[in-house]
């Protein structure tokens, strides 16, 4: 039988891991060094409620080295085993985490998650947060990255400023709705119309 | 080639070069650290630049390698074979016609497009290296923004030349946070650093991976009274007689016989191409 076909938590992998990561790593880069920027990340799948961005994601981002969150219904029984049976990662708590995954409204509130230190801004959390919609439209961007200006469907603008008064510190976002997927350095800075 | 993994490195070494590569975008010009393997070349061959750009290519990718501006030379080469035989990416010369380009010490001529890869090979990141030796401190000064070290070296250059001397590897400040190496560039180039295209820059000995999204601001150092000056050879290219390029100066006898080219090889030939069509 074909493991990847029974819909158990074997599934929904990379068919070819070195090519295809290579292809999910490229748009994921691709959005994060263009905000407003919107890419499409559907070659695999997790179990529900787990987008298929946020399931690419996970597989080309994350290993053993790095502590996963997974936030409100994320964290349940078939996210775990596919995360533990694709990537390994240990399942963490959100202060611990190098990654985390969820809705956006599960993953707030984003006091609780590691922004780095000056000596090493590196050393801090990516969120994954799923949106019910994603679209080059309101909130205007502006920063590295982006030319003149640049437009995203964002939520919470205000919590999003916030973050990114804290650069070179801070967290950095993939906003992800089914297969779409956006980036939101730290480094983006954000007005709420223009 | 059979029994190595897609573009020679492991999927978790690749991915922990990712997981950096993606730090640095979001922090642009800091340099994050990384697990640097050894690569089958020597260190100052460009292993971090072959590591970022292994972690970068996807199979579609047309790969261009340039060393100093010439493709023909041993590195660039090397590198070129190295991809073609572990990752079977299709490889050109033409700058226009690359997706990914891995340079040592030179900015292609030819504007970059926002659909090309820059990746840099770096030997010192540090820009503050040679003022302080201790990375303890270089670590404080970059998390205090305290520069002030980088301009009285430039400015003990204007006491001593008159001018800033500094003429390669002419240290910049990106998006009014962090001053950078922009690896041994010559100053000429640092006005490209503002560019469409992604920049990434790769230091395997020192195991730093920095980098600049695109039209990131990368302002050279420098001071009202002495602003910097991207400088040449004067003259114009003894082959294709462009004088917008940078010249590199070649010896031709004993007699002190000289002459300047380009040292970006594509950009002379493509000129010296699109004369002879139009002749």
């Amino acid at each position: 039988m074909n493991p990847a076909a029974d819909g158990s938590h074997f599934s929904g992998g990379f068919g070819d891991p070195g090519r295809d990561a290579a292809r999910a790593f490229r748009v994921i880069m691709t959005v994060l060094a263009r905000p407003g920027e919107i890419g499409e990340l559907g070659m695999v799948s997790a179990p529900a409620p787990l987008s298929p961005a946020q399931a690419g994601l996970i597989l080309t981002l994350c290993d053993t080295g790095t502590p996963l969150h997974l936030a409100g219904p994320a964290d349940c029984a078939p996210v775990r085993d596919w995360v533990r049976f694709h990537t390994g990662a240990p399942l963490a708590a959100a202060g611990d985490a190098e990654f985390a995954v969820g809705t956006w409204a599960d993953l707030k509130p984003l006091d609780r998650y590691r922004i780095g230190t000056p000596d090493y801004p590196d050393r801090s959390v990516t969120l994954f947060a799923e949106l019910p919609g994603l679209d080059a439209t309101d909130a205007v961007l502006t920063g590295p990255g982006i030319r003149d200006s640049a437009r995203l469907s964002l939520p919470d603008i205000a919590l999003l400023q916030d973050n990114a008064m804290l650069f070179p510190l801070g967290i950095d976002i993939f906003f992800t709705c089914g297969t779409a997927l956006a980036g939101l350095p730290r480094s983006t800075r954000i007005e709420a119309e223009g | 080639m059979s029994g190595y993994n897609f573009a020679y490195l492991d999927e978790d070494t690749k991915r922990m070069i990712r997981r950096a590569i993606l730090k640095g975008l979001a922090v642009p010009g800091y340099q994050v650290p990384f697990a640097s393997r050894e690569m089958p070349m020597p260190y100052g061959w460009g292993t971090g630049g072959v590591q970022v750009s292994a972690a970068v290519l996807v199979p579609e990718d047309v790969m261009k390698v340039i060393d100093q501006g010439a493709d023909d030379t041993t590195n660039a080469v090397s590198i070129r074979a190295f991809f073609q035989k572990t990752a079977q990416v299709a490889v050109t010369e033409a700058t226009g016609e690359a997706t990914l380009i891995q340079t040592r010490h030179r900015i292609p001529e030819r504007p970059l497009t926002e659909d090309q890869i820059l990746v840099y090979q770096v030997p010192i990141p540090e820009p503050l290296r040679f003022l302080e030796p201790r990375e303890t401190e270089t670590r404080k000064m970059h998390a205090l923004a305290e520069y002030g070290l980088m301009h009285v070296k430039l400015y003990e250059d204007i006491a001593r030349h008159g001018e800033i001397a500094t003429s390669y590897a002419y240290p910049v400040k990106v998006a009014d946070r962090y001053v950078m190496d922009p690896s041994p560039i010559p100053k000429f180039d640092n006005p490209k650093l503002e560019s469409a295209a992604i920049q990434l820059f790769g230091a395997g000995r020192e195991q730093r991976i920095y980098a600049l999204p695109p039209w990131t601001p990368a302002v050279s150092l420098d001071f009202e009274d002495h602003p910097f000056e991207a400088r040449k050879a004067p003259g114009c290219c003894g082959i294709c007689g462009a004088e917008d390029s940078y010249l590199d100066e070649v010896i031709l006898d004993d007699a002190g016989g000289r002459m300047f080219v380009c040292s970006d090889t594509d950009y002379c030939r493509s000129r010296v191409a699109a004369a002879e069509d139009a002749a």
